[in-house]
């Protein structure tokens, strides 16, 4: 009787001061939740979702206070990785980027104005006054800033033109298995 | 010499009578040929020449660019008409960007260096040669071959298999070029061999090619290269299956064959590497089967390479009847086209036009379980489950159960008794993991170009609040410096 007191009593406080060590010694200072969520997203900081910059999204996804299908140039890769983090289920079809857009500089339009290529947040525009701009095709996420920008419509968003790099087999239709 | 059991694999039809008995025979100059700069697995080569300029055959036309990629040399002698797209060897149709030549007949080669003693040359300049002829592995993969001997030497390779397996129904390519340039292939292998230090060298032939098997007899005899004869089945021409036959090890998922010592090599590609090292020719040319049930005349052609395809089929007659489907290079596992315009690259060991008759293809029905697919899968998958993930849009489910070993080798579409094409399920899986992969790598970089964008703003605003204050400093400098100068002549 007295031994097993005295050992439970030993192991019950030698087990309450470690586990009172280690609260202060890996305390977690802010929400980790929120840095995850943000190293998900694309980090462009291009608004589409309404929230100030990807960092106020990844803090809305925290709180509960947006739907994981917020980021338009993530698309589905971004709404798969933010439900299995969230583990809530992904509802793919309000997704809408079946076809993957990049922007386009029409080049008899561009006026040289510089204007997008100051708005473009990864630096995909490149141009100088006076001079035809030209985008960087695998800088852009199609954050759509500069077409919003552009005073002549010269840039516009296109789906990205398929490539034998890029292709491959559609789905099989499922036929008479469905 | 003890063979080892492969698991799986079947037996379709062979059907390699309708091209096997002709001997090969060289298709006539074509007016122009179109040679793709995507040949080969890696990054596109180059151009090194301009629209106009006359180049000799064996000329290098474009340059290897990057780690993984491949020189190409002009097939024939004339002048460089266009540089641009064109349409590719690829079932998408898409444009490849591909050089025009127009032959002016000639035919004259470059100047080339013929080797008395190519054992003179070092393993180092044999692989440099290798590359510099463009030479990238003709049994399919097309991977630069260079590369290979380089990586080989790197990690101590034991056995060197040479794969005259030649499994594919229909294609006879390997066949023919071993019973009529044994010799040839037989210095080419020593060649490989000796530059990457192999111990052992096994050539692999499946017992439906006794002529191919007793020409290289004869021509390894004396030599320490052993002419293996293996079973034919399904797909024993494959890689990791004939590594698995003659050696019995098995490399590991995700693996290379080096990192079990062996290295695995094409004959045709052997071959090549002759070529290329005695007589410092090129890669410019390749044998390609030209067969099917609606080919009036099925054979094997020595072809420059970015004839097009069109050439070959007239060349041997043309149809007998239409075709259903035109494929380059075998039925299992070829690629099909509709544009026979395209041209032919370094991979591209046939082409077949099937009838109706030999598809056989029929509407898929429902998978009633039968485990046929299990049982052919030479990788010992379970090809039924990984599809009715993939159906359901379950990818990693299906990555789970070994989607990324799955070789598509297609056994298990040609079993299946309900029609199902649970090959193509792989390969659009396979596909699209792929496109999120790059999906994942251009966000990556994205974030990394908004992040140095962001630091670049912010310094750029801080050194203009710094140039400003400096400013506002020396105005009020200056100002004092006024004050006190006026103050000064007062005083005066």
């Amino acid at each position: 009787m007295f031994v097993a007191v005295v050992s439970i009593t030993i192991l019950g406080s030698a087990m309450g001061l470690f586990l009172g060590y280690a609260a202060r010694r890996l305390a977690v200072e802010g929400n980790a939740l929120v840095e995850e969520i943000q190293a998900i997203l694309p980090g462009s900081q291009c608004g589409q979702c309404g929230f100030p910059g990807c960092a106020g999204a990844a803090q809305a996804l925290a709180d509960g206070g947006a739907p994981i299908t917020l980021c338009p140039p993530g698309g589905r890769a971004v709404v798969q990785a933010l439900a299995a983090k969230l583990g809530v289920e992904a509802n793919l079809s309000d997704v809408k980027d079946s076809v993957p857009m990049i922007a386009e500089v029409k080049e008899e339009l561009c006026i040289g104005c510089t204007r997008c290529f100051k708005v473009c947040p990864t630096d995909a525009i490149m141009g100088a006054a006076q001079r035809i701009h030209v985008v960087f095709r695998e800088a852009c996420t199609a954050c759509g800033k500069c077409e919003a920008a552009c005073p002549t419509e010269s840039v516009k968003l296109q789906p990205i033109p398929l490539t034998l790099q890029s292709w491959y087999w559609h789905k099989p239709l499922a036929g008479r298995q469905a | 010499m003890k063979l080892f059991d492969l698991r799986g694999g079947v037996h379709p039809e062979g059907r390699k009578d309708l091209s096997a008995d002709r001997p090969i025979r060289s298709l006539p100059l074509p007016g122009h040929l179109y040679i793709s700069l995507q040949q080969h697995i890696g990054a596109p080569a180059s151009p090194v020449v301009n629209i106009g300029d006359r180049v000799l055959k064996g000329q290098l036309i474009a340059a290897a660019q990057g780690a993984v990629s491949s020189a190409i040399h002009a097939p024939t002698s004339g002048v460089v008409v266009a540089l641009g797209d064109h349409p590719a060897p690829h079932p998408s149709g898409l444009p490849v960007p591909a050089i025009t030549l127009e032959s002016d007949g000639e035919d004259k080669w470059i100047a080339t260096e013929t080797l008395d003693d190519p054992f003179a040359l070092s393993p180092e300049q044999i692989a440099e040669r290798v590359a510099a002829a463009g030479i990238v592995g003709l049994g399919g993969a097309t991977f630069p071959a260079a590369l290979k001997l380089n990586l080989s030497r790197s990690s101590g390779v034991q056995t060197l298999i040479m794969n005259g397996g030649e499994c594919e129904p229909y294609l006879t390519c390997d066949d023919l070029i071993m019973r009529e340039r044994a010799v040839q292939i037989v210095e080419g292998i020593r060649l490989i061999s000796y530059a990457v230090a192999a111990k052992e060298v096994l050539v692999g032939i499946e017992d439906n090619k006794p002529e191919a098997i007793a020409a290289m007899r004869a021509a390894a005899r004396g030599s320490a290269i052993n002419v293996v004869v293996m079973p034919s089945m399904y797909p024993m021409g494959s890689e990791k299956q004939i590594i698995q036959v003659l050696t019995g090890k098995e490399i590991p998922a995700g693996g290379r064959p080096a990192d079990i010592g062996v290295l695995v090599h094409n004959v045709a590609t052997a071959f090549a590497v002759q070529q290329a090292i005695r007589y410092g020719k090129p890669l410019i040319s390749r044998i390609a089967t030209v067969s099917g049930g609606a080919i009036k005349q099925p054979c094997n052609l020595d072809v420059l390479i970015g004839t097009p395809v069109q050439e070959l089929i007239e060349y041997v007659g043309g149809y007998t009847q239409p075709a259903v489907r035109l494929v380059l290079g075998g039925p299992m596992m070829g690629q099909q086209f509709v544009n026979t315009n395209v041209p032919l690259v370094k991979g591209t060991s046939g082409v077949l036009a099937l009838t109706a008759k030999e598809i056989g293809q029929s509407e898929a029905a429902p998978c009633i379980r039968c485990s046929s697919c299990v049982r052919a899968c030479p990788v010992g998958l379970l090809p039924l489950e990984m599809a009715a993930h993939i159906r359901a849009s379950d990818l990693s489910g299906a990555v789970a159960l070994g989607l990324k070993d799955c070789i598509a080798c297609g056994s298990c579409s040609y079993v299946c008794p309900a029609h199902i094409s649970l090959v193509h399920y792989f390969n659009y899986a396979k596909g699209d993991l792929a496109a999120q992969e790059r999906a994942k790598l251009k966000q990556e970089a994205a974030k990394k170009l908004a992040d140095a964008r962001n630091e670049r703003m912010a310094r750029i605003e801080r050194e203009r609040a710094e140039a400003a204050a400096k400013r506002k400093a020396a105005r009020e400098a200056k100002e004092r410096a006024a004050q006190q100068a006026a103050a000064n002549a007062e005083v005066v």
